[in-house]
């Protein structure tokens, strides 16, 4: 059982942790391990009461809303798609950015009385951008390689992150239409916010004091 | 269905076993004494309604949570109550017509579409206290003491209390001319506090042409939240704001300073952009939030204009919670959970044996009687035995 009253921060492997830590860093909390290295889930940090855990992206906003860590850090992406009730996201860290799109064929001319396929794994976000166009679609969900989905006739068009465009141009695709731009919020648990509104608000303040100067 | 998931329950339907069965009633009776000894008159609401009555004023949440069938005798539509808030509003405002004040409680299980993000229950077991024919601090405190009492009945001795009062955004809103889909699109940034979004969308509407200074504000109101002096902070930011703002904030101020000489000690946090039950609420909103709860344990506040819909608008602040919260997990364990102790008695046809145990029973005594040709179970505990010509309990 961890200490009920650490600090408990939860980061998901890769980019966003990567992009996280010097961040955090000037905020003043430095892992005491190097996460690659490791294989412990719990990481300790220079501050008795922070502790960081290492958890898939897509599970982040499920362990902060049960309070289960006060704090993370997840895409914008993620908390579109996962919903963000109970949650508090305060902040921008303009950190592993990218766009979400619509891509497809270059000069692809769908049949209008058709109803178009749409391959993605944004099923939330995909249903709530084209029912607010007033377009009918048929969503059709993948885990991976949306890419392949055009070519072999599975969809017309996909939904996905797009950060260089080089996979989809390397498939012969191109975006189409930009639905949203994505950057990685900080989240906070509500009822933490509440408990230990000083505490937290220290660190949000440091952070946005070290995002600050990148978006200036 | 296979034989195999036949004891299968619905998901978020949840039934009690004896040990959490004899702590959810035990803690049902001790919650309703309490509120007896407040002066609240206990109320049964029906299981079912017409959905007119059951949902009006309630807004579109409550509508979406709440289970409707057809009435075979009329053919209107029913709900299963989702909330019995609104009901007991209902029965204050329509079948009592009591003039001035009117203290009403309940306990009751209701049923919800949608399991909450949290417990992941769809059936909680409702238990609550609403205030109905005054308008003014002390309904309020009343209420907000009252839920401090309850939880401490439930083991919950050191909440933290967060406050808020939705007359302050919906004056601001107000203020700059927002439209009923701006004001719900704001509101569900506010409620996420994102700020980057809610810069986003403050800018868009400078840029449409919307006040400046009341854009300012709206910004502002996101950042007011802290311990009291928040309330001072807001004076200033919320400056040449209308002057039910500052009401609303002198209400607060009034409240925290009687708060904190009534109940030294409470951890006071105040959140202006704070706006749980929006769609109903008109004045002060407050939470109890405990460690390792992700999510409020008890709520309440104003709701002062329900009771229009029924024919008469009436006053009303109140609190509920779900009392199953409090038999689950950390908060159970706080409470008392000694087990009943029972007396054996021998399966044996005596008139003396039968009064013994009549006698015992009386006096809350709980007694069990072995049957004929049942094995004789662990020999611990007491058991009734004859000695010297007598019945008495001997221990083992």
């Amino acid at each position: 059982m961890m200490d009920p009253n650490a600090l408990t921060i939860a980061l998901s492997k890769g980019r966003i942790l990567k992009d996280t830590l010097p961040l955090l860093a000037s905020a003043g909390i430095e892992l005491l391990e190097d996460p690659d290295k490791t294989r412990k889930l719990i990481l300790d940090t220079n501050r008795e009461d922070v502790k960081i855990v290492v958890v898939r992206a897509t599970d982040v906003p499920t362990y902060v809303q049960h309070g289960a860590a006060s704090i993370g850090v997840a895409g914008k992406d993620v908390l579109m798609e996962h919903g963000a009730a109970g949650l508090y996201e305060p902040l921008d860290l303009h950190i592993a950015q990218c766009r979400l799109m619509l891509a497809g064929r270059p000069g692809q001319q769908p049949d209008p009385q058709q109803r178009l396929r749409i391959a993605t794994k944004f099923v939330n976000i995909t249903q709530n951008y084209f029912a607010q166009q007033g377009r009918q679609v048929e969503i059709i969900k993948l885990y991976g390689s949306m890419e392949l989905a055009p070519l072999v006739g599975l969809a017309d068009y996909i939904v996905d992150l797009v950060d260089t465009g080089n996979t989809l141009k390397a498939n012969g695709l191109e975006p189409l239409e930009l639905i949203t731009p994505i950057s990685s919020r900080l989240i906070v648990n509500q009822a933490a916010m509440k408990m230990r509104h000083r505490t937290i608000q220290n660190l949000i303040e440091g952070l946005r004091d070290a995002v600050t100067p990148a978006t200036t | 269905m296979t034989d195999i998931n036949r004891w299968l329950l619905p998901d978020g339907l949840e039934e009690a076993l004896p040990d959490a069965a004899r702590r959810l009633e035990s803690l049902r009776r001790r919650v309703l004494d309490q509120f007896d000894t407040w002066g609240y008159d206990l109320v049964m609401p029906p299981l079912a309604e017409y959905l007119e009555s059951l949902l009006t004023g309630a807004g579109h949440a409550l509508d979406l949570q709440t289970f409707k069938l057809t009435d075979q005798l009329t053919g209107r539509m029913m709900g299963v109550r989702a909330d019995l808030t609104p009901q007991v509003a209902r029965i204050d405002a329509h079948r009592l017509r009591v003039e001035g004040p009117n203290r009403l409680c309940y306990v009751g299980s209701a049923l919800r579409t949608r399991a909450d993000e949290w417990s992941g229950s769809r059936s909680p077991l409702q238990a609550g206290a609403e205030l109905f024919g005054h308008d003014g601090l002390d309904s309020d405190l009343e209420i907000i003491c009252l839920m401090l009492a309850t939880l401490s009945v439930c083991g919950v001795t050191q909440p933290s209390m967060d406050l808020g009062h939705v007359g302050i955004y919906r004056a601001l809103a107000r203020d700059a001319g927002l439209d009923a889909t701006q004001e719900q699109a704001f509101f569900d940034q506010l409620q996420r506090k994102s700020v980057p979004e809610i810069d986003e969308t403050l800018a868009a509407w400078q840029a449409a042409g919307m006040d400046t200074a009341a854009c300012a504000r709206l910004r502002r109101l996101v950042d007011l939240n802290g311990d009291a002096g928040v309330l001072d902070m807001a004076r200033t930011a919320l400056a040449g704001a209308p002057a039910e703002i500052e009401a609303a904030l002198d209400h607060l101020q009034a409240v925290v300073t009687r708060l904190q000489a009534s109940e030294p000690g409470l951890d006071l946090h105040l959140d202006l952009a704070e706006l749980r039950g929006y769609a109903y609420h008109t004045g002060l909103v407050f939470a109890a939030f405990v460690p390792g709860s992700g999510q409020a344990i008890a709520r309440g506040g104003r709701y002062n204009e329900i009771g229009r819909v029924f024919g008469r608008a009436r006053a009303a602040t109140g609190f509920s919670t779900d009392l199953r919260t409090f038999v689950r997990g950390e908060t159970a364990r706080a409470a008392d959970l000694s087990a009943r102790q029972s007396v054996r008695a021998p399966a044996a046809d005596d008139a003396a044996l039968e009064a013994v145990i009549a006698d015992l029973r009386a006096r809350g005594v709980r007694v069990v009687r072995e049957l004929d040709g049942q094995e004789l179970e662990s020999p611990l505990g007491a058991r009734l035995e004859r000695r010297d010509g007598e019945w008495t309990v001997v221990e083992y």
